[in-house]
């Protein structure tokens, strides 16, 4: 039955693919600088670096599983950053033991407080006020950083609490905090997006919005949902650069922003809204992460990391409509059409 | 004097022979109907003569006494053949002006003969006597009004022959008929026209041949005068389908949903009815008549200004589909394609999605089984062609499509099902399965209220029926006692 | 004409029309030095880079499309255009032609990749812009360049006002610029078969397609077109920096995409004029002016440009939700 397998052979050709391409990636790197890459130490440096842009995709792929784009979870990470770090550097030095950590509760409070804020925001504009995702998250994006580059007059605030620090740069029985973080972030994510209401009604949402309203379902409350989980996942990608850093500013992380886009696609999250797992996204973040590691292994430059990553975008994107072609011509072929 | 003859076309996709030696003939000026079941091959045949696909070799198109083996769609335009889609292939964000004259932006030079424009799309709206704002944007236009501008453009591109593909399928009948009007002035032109419509009663008023074609074979061109709808049904689907008007016995005591006075402005006004559990209600009239706009308020997707709902007895107010839904009001929309079934998505998301906040369990999670239990059990009890329900509902026929959507609804335990339209662009096979699961699903209990224009549709398979009109109920019938003659009479009077 | 005028109020060039004229005129009183002829200029001269590509930015998004890499673009035409011209004498035209062809061959690229990969255009233009500005940073190490040619730094400076205390007021190669390009998409939009095919493919595609448009040969010009305007724009850019740097233009692609959205360019394609455009653009930048005029500290400036957006964007779903809400069905 070539036509009746579609939905499934779909997530299973996205998880082929790019299983396929880890191999061949660690086969190759692996001859020539396996004992690098793969040592420790490479290990190491790839478990640290890799978190923050997954954390940043993670909350873009919601979005676009929703049919949607969020330009604004990078504003949001920096300006609930800044926040928590305006806290924490507050915190007056006699402060001790409960108290102490009852400021970095309160830090870390006001930085999700921060971040649902601007999440219910871009919800209210696109589910209620109807605006179009981009371009409603365009807007918010610059008021977002408008308010944290007007709050911090675009310096850099830094001196956290070792606790802090330590969520960007400790590690657990081996494993670094970050990735930690990660797999708090990633494993749930996957859970929810898959076995619940919530999670079901987004990717409904991103394949017809209207239906899902006919079914019963306040959309609108649906896009509040939706944009307040991807800036919660911003929250966290925020908390993680200041620890990792030791301070916060209005303009960390920036260049981030097209990047999740381009590894959300690469995951096989379907940019029309609908389809996608963050299994897949996770397998092209640690192909992503392989390349870049790579790449200062080899003493390349570390701008060709970008080109490589556009260049393994531009392939896979290729090989899928080199598929879809063959597979149109195919069906064409073979179907009866009325 | 024959304007386009197609001699011994056949067309084969793969393994499958959708056209088989084909012979079609068509005079200049001859008004012409197509008729055909699903996936009967009039798409193709379509298609061919457009030059959007060839034949197969050995076929041949002859146009205006040019033999050709096979056309492109520049030559077939070229030689006065022009197609009216059913989404009509209109630019939205342009003028009135600039949709009619589109053909002229193709040519050189490249600068844009705004004159020429107004001119081409004043000259093509005298010649068949409209008369349209030519600066009017086409989004702003009403769907008849947008029809009239795929005509114009046709006519500007100097058709001879025009082809519409299920042009009454959106219209009032008021609109059908000045459609029907202008098919003639398109006659007295000479340009012939060749309709593809699943509307019997329009063909046979207008179409003086009808040819009938199933699977893949033309099976005869007939003359339409002497031709009657059962006749072209039988041909087209090979079987009789005889319906007999139902005296079911229906316990009126207290009525399940009762609607007094109901009003919105500008949609309907003072619509009262009762609707007992078991009975089938039928609410038929023109399209525009309110009849939707009536359901969406029941439905509570929009608000009534006056009058109140009562279910039970109890009055009820809903702030949304949502609370209708919990209430036991199920709507199934005319566009199910588009408002009812995610078509990408899987078979068994879509049966589930109305009630999956009731499948997580304490943990919010959705159990697996209840999950598959849910979906197998209304597969199986819809019969829904299935051979994986992680499917996407797109790979079913549109048959089994329409029952994910029943079922979809009947998960919600409902007690009223509103159908809206439920046959559109359902050929008679299918509409006969869906007739047969309205009258067990009544004979459950269930209070069905079918909205139609078919007037045969609600005589046969309801048992009252009300006549809607410029947003007011006019007429009510029972339907044992009445006829096709009577209640047409009471919905074009 | 009244019927004209009721067509006009309802589009979003009318709002931004009167908002535009509110804050003029409300600046004008405050700060009279806002209508001075040297303010002026300076408001095109630093505007010029955004509106050469925003107006370019409108015929990509007419078309239904959306461009990610002009940027990039914009960077290697700009770099490799003055490296050049630092080591031969190759003089204005040289410089612009450099910068123009390199523009077009990338823009042509984007369109060919979003013709055959069948992924929609913002994906594929984020690929090509990772791809280009890797490749631009790995090339130059990404080391500014410093000294630019005497004739280039020296720009063109024809005078058109003098006052009269001698002072001299001259047109200088931002303002022809911007005016050049706002002429000519103006001109192709309206008065060419290629523009109007361009608004009729945004409109329904497949009705293009049907009707003969060659939407294929229309999307390499819409994308070759953005790049040409990415190659002009940079020498502007340069000139009015007087240096070159491969990491000056790239990150700010939203500002541009934000101005043309705000001049009633829509995401879904087939509307925006160049009318809206010059509003939108002018907007910005009088409310950027002004705040600074009234004193305003700088750090505020991009969030009055976020609150003008969104009220801008959230002023143009009007249409959208009265659809939704009154016809759910039709929506």
């Amino acid at each position: 039955m070539p036509l009746s397998l579609g939905f499934l052979r779909r997530l299973d050709a996205t998880y082929l693919r790019l299983s396929l391409l880890l191999v061949v990636l660690a086969i190759c790197l692996g001859g020539l600088i396996g004992d690098r890459l793969f040592g420790e130490l490479g290990l190491r440096s790839m478990a640290y670096q890799m978190p923050e842009l997954g954390l940043l995709a993670l909350a873009q792929m919601v979005a676009l599983l929703s049919g949607g784009f969020d330009l604004s979870i990078i504003a949001t990470a920096d300006l609930s950053a800044l926040t928590m770090a305006f806290i924490l550097t507050s915190i007056p030095p006699e402060a001790a033991g409960l108290v102490y950590a009852g400021w970095i509760g309160l830090a870390l409070l006001c930085g999700i407080a921060v971040a649902l804020v601007a999440g219910l925001f871009n919800g209210i504009l696109i589910g209620y006020l109807r605006i179009s995702p981009i371009l409603a998250t365009l807007g918010s994006m610059t008021l977002i950083k408008g308010i944290a580059v007007a709050l911090s007059h675009g310096s850099v605030i830094s001196g956290f609490p070792a606790a802090i620090v330590f969520l960007g740069n400790g590690s657990l029985v081996g494993i670094p905090m970050p990735l930690v973080i990660f797999a708090c972030a990633a494993a749930p994510l996957g859970i929810f997006l898959g076995r619940t209401p919530l999670g079901i009604k987004i990717a409904m949402f991103g394949s017809s919005e209207r239906a899902l309203r006919f079914s019963g379902f306040d959309t609108g409350r649906v896009a509040i949902g939706i944009y307040m989980l991807t800036a919660l996942l911003a929250f966290m990608a925020g908390l993680l650069m200041m620890a990792r850093f030791d301070s916060a500013n209005a303009a960390y992380g920036e260049s981030y922003l097209l990047v999740t886009v381009l590894a959300c696609v690469l995951g096989g999250i379907d940019p029309a809204g609908g389809f996608g797992k963050v299994g897949g996204l996770v397998l092209a973040l640690v192909i992503l992460q392989i390349i870049s590691t790579a790449c200062v292994v080899l003493g390349l430059s570390q701008f060709l990391t970008l080109t490589l990553w556009g260049a393994i975008l531009i392939a896979v994107g290729g090989s899928g409509a080199l598929r879809e072609i063959l597979h149109n011509l195919g069906d064409s072929l073979r179907r009866h059409p009325g | 004097m024959s304007f386009l003859q197609i001699n011994k076309t056949s067309k084969r996709f793969g393994g499958v022979l959708a056209l088989s030696n084909v012979d079609f003939d068509l005079a200049k000026g001859e008004i012409h109907c197509l008729v055909g079941g699903n996936g009967s091959g009039k798409s193709t045949l379509i298609k061919i003569i457009s030059g959007v696909q060839p034949p197969d070799p050995g076929s041949e198109i002859i146009v205006d006494g040019e033999s050709y083996a096979h056309l492109t769609t520049v030559e077939s335009s070229r030689l006065g053949i022009q197609v009216i889609y059913q989404d009509l292939s209109l630019f939205p964000n342009l003028t009135v002006a600039e949709n009619i004259a589109a053909g002229l932006h193709r040519g050189y030079p490249h600068i844009a003969d705004w004159s020429a424009i107004r001119r081409m799309a004043a000259d093509a709206m005298a010649r068949i006597n409209i008369s349209l704002d030519p600066d009017t944007r086409v989004c702003d236009l009403s769907i008849a009004n947008r029809q009239l501008v795929a005509i114009c453009r046709a006519i500007a591109a100097d058709a001879k022959l025009v082809i519409m593909d299920e042009p009454t399928a959106s219209l009032t009948r008021h609109e059908v008929d000045s459609l029907l009007a202008l098919t003639l002035e398109l006659k007295r032109k000479g340009i012939a026209v060749l309709f593809v419509s699943h509307r019997f009663d329009e063909v046979l008023e207008i179409a003086e041949k009808v040819t009938v074609i199933r699977d893949g074979v033309k099976l005869g061109t007939y003359d339409a005068a002497g031709m009657t709808e059962k006749q072209l049904i039988y041909l087209m689907s090979g079987k009789t389908f005889e319906y007999e008007t139902a005296d079911r016995q229906i316990d009126r005591g207290q009525p399940l949903l009762s609607v007094k006075g109901l009003s919105r402005a500008g949609e309907y006004h003072d619509i009262s009815f009762d609707l007992h559990p078991g009975e089938i209600l039928g609410i038929t009239g023109l399209l525009g008549a309110g009849r939707t706009e009536l359901a969406l308020s029941i439905f509570g997707m929009s608000r009534p200004d006056a009058g109140e709902i009562r279910l039970d007895g109890k009055t009820v107010r809903f702030a949304s589909n949502t609370e209708a839904i919990e209430a036991g009001i199920a709507y199934v929309p005319e566009d199910r394609l588009a408002l009812s079934l995610i078509l990408n998505q899987p078979i068994s998301t879509n049966i589930a999605l109305p009630v999956i906040d009731s499948l997580a369990g304490p943990t919010g999670l959705i159990g697996r089984t209840s999950w598959n239990e849910l979906v197998t059990s209304w597969i199986n009890d819809l019969k829904i062609k299935v051979s994986n329900a992680d499917n996407a509902v797109r790979t079913l026929s549109g048959g089994n499509q329409q029952r994910v959507v029943i079922a979809k609804w009947l998960a919600t335990h409902p007690r009223i099902l509103i159908l809206d339209s439920p046959t559109v662009g359902v050929d008679f096979q299918g509409k006969d399965g869906i007739y047969s699961i309205v009258r067990e699903l009544a004979a459950k209990g269930l209070a069905v209220i079918l909205i139609s224009d078919e007037i045969p549709e609600v005589l046969y398979h309801c048992d009252r029926i009300f006549i809607m009109r410029d947003g007011r109920f006019t007429g009510e019938f029972m339907a044992h006692r009445s006829s096709e003659a009577e209640i047409g009479e009471a919905v074009y009077a | 004409m009244p019927k004209h005028f009721k067509a006009f109020a309802r589009r979003q060039e009318f709002w931004l029309a009167i908002l535009f004229a509110v804050l003029f005129v409300g600046l004008s009183i405050a700060r009279p030095n806002f209508l001075s002829l040297q303010n002026g200029v300076d408001l095109i001269s630093s505007y010029a880079y955004t509106g050469i590509l925003v107006s370019a930015m409108l015929v990509v998004l007419v078309a239904g499309g959306i461009d990610m890499s002009f940027a990039a673009v914009a960077t290697v035409a700009q770099y490799a255009a003055l490296t050049v011209a630092n080591s031969w004498d190759i003089g204005w035209l040289g410089v612009l032609l450099i910068a123009a062809a390199i523009g077009i061959i990338l823009g042509v690229i984007n369109g060919l990749l979003i013709n055959i990969l069948g992924l929609s255009a913002i994906i594929v233009t984020i690929a090509t812009q990772s791809v280009i500005f890797g490749l631009v940073l790995t090339a130059t190490k990404g080391q500014d360049i410093f000294s630019l040619p005497g004739w280039f730094t020296d720009g063109v400076a024809i005078p058109f006002h003098t006052t009269l205390d001698g002072y001299q007021y001259f047109i200088n190669v931002q303002m022809i610029g911007l005016a050049v390009a706002l002429a000519l998409t103006w001109f192709v939009l309206n008065r060419t078969n290629v523009g109007r095919q361009i608004y009729a493919m945004g409109g329904n595609v497949e009705a293009a397609r049907r009707i003969g448009y060659n939407v294929f040969r229309l999307n390499l010009f819409v994308y070759g077109y953005m790049g040409l305007a990415a190659g002009l724009a940079s020498i502007v850019h340069a000139q009015y920096n007087m240096s070159v740097s491969p990491t000056a233009l790239v990150g700010r692609e939203l500002d541009v995409i934000a101005a043309a959205f705000l001049g009633g360019a829509s995401a879904t394609g087939g509307s925006g004029t160049i009318l809206g455009v010059v509003l939108g653009i002018a907007l910005v930048a009088v409310v950027q002016n002004g705040l600074t005029l009234l004193g305003v500290s700088s750090y505020w400036s991009q969030f009055f440009t976020g609150i003008i957006i969104v009220v801008a964007v959230a002023s143009m779903a009007r249409d959208v939700r009265r659809r939704w809400y009154d016809n759910p069905g039709a929506a």
